[in-house]
């Protein structure tokens, strides 16, 4: 089991690697240059040359790279062109927003959907009903939900603030309040992705012929559920709530845009529309590293309910 | 759009050899029609905008900005008033448009790459395989905004981008497939035939794998159309009023929200419409282009049944036995009957084995025996009675309460029949807490007295394992062990021995012979095997398609069979015949399932059948010195000595 995560985490180093190349691998295809498209078409001279020098843009791009490599190992992802913050600064102040959002649409999307699934595993009108609704479910694109949800539950009923966050150390209720619509936008389908994968496997396990062991010696159909069959069909179930999980940090991009939340996604779209390479840059940094420790996270989880892969 | 349709054409021409497929999808798959018909028909309204559309789409009319439906604009109109119902039709090319260039993108990358992997294996597979596992664990939405951020608003870089970043779950598809399809004979046969390694992959195998491919492009236009909605929605793909795109139109309507959520509407439609008409048509290609044999037990239950005739019951003195199982019919529950007259008894202390042929019914028998048949079969008639107790009137709880205690059960597959998740230890603990409150002590000692009972030498050791850690003969014995826990006075071992090592089997059937006579508990046993009928039965009970056609103590049964199918089997049975002489075959196969005949449906197989055999029903009967057999020329047969060997 040690083996297999300290295998899962040397494989990750190239990923690291790659994700943080990409930028520089195009930086030579910006049109004019970097600091042209910063800057725009009326800049002068010298805040050009200026800009060139603060970016590094006179050196060739695999100085550059190792430049940014060396000072991200020491935890320094460079300074914001716009807001001239350090990029770590920001991105650690948009955490908090971001990771309110996503661990909590994938808790509410596994423990519904989870639960769901397991009613619909026998065949039967909630296992049709999980199938076609998570068709439908899948088909709906995230950002026209919120903005169904704001319009509805925000704009007329007023349940719920429109758009904003607050931190949960400021007012927890408000925190709430303010996530509940991005946190439902988010969790719909990943919710039906873990129904249908539930719904799946669990029917596979039940299937299986230690169930009828298990009901030859009159073990409780409650027993054979949870604490055999669930258990089976575990390694699926977790795989796709890891998918979810990044999912949901990819669906970020679009809610907190649409709620107005400061979190990594929101950043990412206004550093991409102002063209704030270093701070996109760390941006990927941050969904990769999250993607890395989902990802291990679901690994010892594969082991904890699959005692095959933790003895090997 | 026209990808897709003319993709269809494409597929029913690569798919010569079963070529009934595509026809068979238009009736069998009416979703999946009905989705083609919707991509066609939108596709169309595109290609048409600039003939039917009402208005311009970038036709202002301020005066009307933001009216809901009305006369002269179906769908309303926009903040800057222009028509809504135009721009959505305006909006539908450059829409599947982007989409598209992203699906070709992803199959020119995915494709190639796939087969090369799959059908080269080795090294090559391995760096396209690790290339492809990297490109997935970075989350692309993000990789996205990168590549926008240094092309702005280029919406043709962001969908080539997504094309290249979605291509390694193509990959790993078509990978897949080609490995399956690269076994195939006539992918061997070509590379026998000299043809090059190129020109396999790049015809026979793309025909091949072409379902799966199909599948994932549908889905995968989806994904794409609402990845290039979203991108626009947020504002960073190049705005242009004369081209306006369903996400760019979202994008719009949310600016106003506030005061109307009319003009998100039609558009958020458009594109829900739109990708459950991809995956529809997806699932409909990937069951259309399943494999036949998938597609079977649905054509099946379209086979009329023949009318179940009403078994005669047989006057066997069936007082004082322990398991009684009378008329026993188990059928589909789409009508066809499996078992449709299981007559036997089991004593106190005996055993008794069920022998037949594979697809005789024994199996079914023995799961209707304790209620646990699997979904989709019933029992449809007949009595089972245990202990004197009506189980099938009893329903469930009568079921649940002679489970285990009172019924035990082996079944075949012995390391399947364990949960890999739990200890052997768990098992036991389970089983026994089930029926016995226990303290820890007990418990523990009354787990190791089990595993002793099974011959278990070192119960401790095995105690911790995993079922996947110990062999299938152990796992055999832990079964046991698990089916003795509750006390039972019958164990039902269904084929207990048959996919053990030679060496192991004889040693699990002197194991449930010491246990039956240590506990004097009975046994019902499974089998195909003349062997193990001969090693341990005290009775054999014979079935031949669905029913039971003889049975008597084992000798009889053995030195003067009264079925003809009886004779014949042990004739055929390499453990029974004499030494020396030539194994003889029974010609023809057992008939399946809803193709029985009237009467004997051993005749069709029977060197003595006459007209009478196949004329009416022929019920089970005592034939002297005390077997039952369902045979009518069982008399004259016995007088000709044409059934002794």
């Amino acid at each position: 089991m040690l083996r297999l995560t300290l295998r899962r985490l040397a494989l990750s180093i190239p990923l690291a690697l790659v994700a943080s190349m990409i930028t520089f691998v195009l930086i030579p295809f910006l049109p004019g240059d970097a600091a042209r498209a910063l800057l725009g078409p009326n800049a002068t001279a010298e805040q050009l040359a200026a800009t060139r020098e603060e970016l590094g843009l006179n050196l060739p791009i695999w100085e550059q790279y190792w430049n940014w490599l060396t000072a991200a190992v020491r935890g320094d992802l460079g300074t914001s062109l716009i807001s001239r913050q350090p990029v770590t600064e920001i991105l650690n102040s948009r955490l908090e927003p971001s990771l309110s959002l996503i661990i909590g649409a994938t808790v509410v999307a596994a423990v519904i959907g989870i639960v769901l699934g397991i009613r619909a595993a026998r065949r039967g009108f909630l296992g049709r009903f999980v199938d076609s609704t998570s068709i439908v479910a899948l088909a709906i694109p995230d950002f026209w939900l919120g903005l169904v949800l704001v319009v509805l539950f925000a704009v007329q009923l007023r349940w719920f603030p429109p758009t904003g966050y607050v931190p949960f150390e400021a007012d927890p209720l408000l925190w709430i309040q303010c996530l509940i619509l991005p946190i439902i936008t988010l969790s719909l389908p990943a919710l039906a992705r873990i129904a249908k994968q539930t719904r799946d496997s669990m029917g596979t396990a039940l299937d299986g012929t230690f169930v009828r062991t298990l009901r030859a010696a009159s073990i409780r159909e409650r027993s054979i559920i949870y604490r055999h069959a669930l258990r089976n069909a575990a390694v699926p179930i977790l795989t796709v709530i890891g998918l979810v999980f990044v999912g949901a940090l990819s669906g970020t991009v679009a809610v907190e845009t649409i709620f107005a939340i400061p979190g990594l996604g929101s950043t990412a779209v206004q550093a991409t529309a102002s063209r704030d390479l270093p701070l996109i840059q760390g941006v990927v940094v941050y969904f990769t590293l999250i993607t890395i420790a989902v990802n291990l996270v679901v690994d010892l989880a594969y082991g904890y309910f699959n005692p095959r892969v933790r003895t090997k | 759009m026209t990808t897709t349709t003319y993709d269809w054409r494409r597929a029913e021409r690569a798919a010569t050899p079963r070529r009934s497929w595509l026809a068979r999808a238009w009736r069998s798959q009416p979703l999946g029609f009905l989705a083609s018909m919707v991509i066609f028909v939108v596709f169309l309204l595109g290609l048409l905008a600039p003939l039917i559309a009402p208005y311009p789409p970038a036709q202002q009319d301020l005066l009307v900005a933001l009216s809901g439906p009305s006369a002269e604009h179906w769908l309303g109109t926009d903040t800057l008033g222009r028509d809504i119902l135009s721009r959505l039709l305006f909006a539908i090319i450059p829409s599947l448009g982007y989409a598209a260039v992203a699906t070709i993108v992803f199959l020119g990358a995915g494709i190639p790459l796939g087969i090369l992997a799959g059908y080269r294996g080795g090294r090559v597979d391995g760096v396209i395989s690790r290339i492809a596992e990297l490109a997935m664990s970075i989350p692309a939405i993000i990789i996205l905004l990168v590549v926008l951020a240094v092309f702005a608003s280029n919406p043709m870089a962001a969908m080539i981008t997504l094309g290249i970043l979605a291509a390694p779950g193509l990959i790993r598809v078509v990978r897949g497939s080609t490995l399956v399809v690269k076994e195939e004979s006539f992918v061997t046969a070509a590379t026998v035939a000299g043809v090059s390694p190129g020109r396999i992959m790049g015809t026979h195998i793309v025909r091949r794998v072409l379902g799966p491919i199909l599948v994932q492009a549908s889905v995968f236009l989806g994904t794409a159309l609402v990845i290039q909605a979203a991108l626009a929605f947020l504002g960073l793909l190049s705005p242009s009023n004369n081209q306006p795109t369903w996400g760019g139109m979202i994008g719009e309507a949310s600016q106003v929200i506030s005061f109307t959520a009319w003009p998100l509407i039609p558009p958020g439609l458009a594109i829900v419409l739109m990708v459950l008409a991809f995956g529809l048509l997806g699932d409909a290609i990937r069951d259309a282009t399943a494999d036949d044999a998938t597609l079977r037990p649905s054509r099946r239950k379209r086979h009329a049944t023949p009318a179940p005739t009403a078994p005669e019951p047989l006057d066997l003195d069936t007082a004082g036995h322990l398991l009684r199982v009378e008329n026993l019919r188990v059928s589909l529950d789409s009508g066809v009957t499996l078992v449709d007259d299981a007559t036997f008894t089991v004593n106190q202390g005996e055993i008794v084995a069920v022998v037949g042929e594979s697809g005789c019914g024994k199996s079914v028998t023995a799961l209707a025996t304790l209620g646990l048949l699997p979904l989709g079969l019933h029992i449809a008639g007949g009595t089972v009675e245990f202990d004197g107790v009506d189980l099938r009137a009893g329903g469930t709880s009568a079921y649940a309460s002679v489970r285990g205690n009172g019924i035990g059960y082996v079944a075949q597959d012995a390391l399947g029949s364990l949960d890999p998740t739990h200890t052997i230890n768990s098992h036991l603990r389970e089983v026994v807490s089930r029926h016995q409150k226990l303290g820890a002590a007990a418990l523990k000692a009354r787990t190791r007295e089990l595993l002793q009972q099974v011959q278990i030498g070192d119960p401790e050791r095995v105690l911790k394992l995993y079922p996947f850690e110990i062999s299938g003969g152990m796992a055999q014995r832990v079964n046991i062990a698990l089916a003795l826990a509750g006390r039972p006075r019958l164990i039902i071992a269904d084929e207990p021995t048959t996919a053990l090592d030679v060496t192991v089997q004889s040693e699990i059937l002197h194991l449930l012979r010491d246990l039956q006579r240590s506990t004097g508990m009975s046994v019902l046993i499974i089998t195909h095997s003349w062997g193990v009928v001969a090693d341990i039965a005290d009775r054999a009970v014979v079935m031949y398609a669905g029913e039971v056609v003889e049975m008597g103590d084992v000798y009889t049964v053995f030195d003067a069979p009264r079925f003809p199918y009886t004779a014949a089997l042990l004739a055929a049975d390499p453990s029974t015949s004499p030494l020396g002489e030539p194994l003889t075959t029974i010609p023809g196969r057992v008939p399946a399932p809803g193709s029985w005949q009237t009467g004997c449906r051993f005749a069709t197989r029977c060197q003595f059948a006459t007209a009478e055999c196949t004329a009416g029903s022929l019920p089970l009967r005592v034939v002297p010195p005390g077997s039952v057999t369902r045979c009518i020329r069982a008399e004259e047969l016995i007088a000709e000595g044409a059934l002794t060997r």
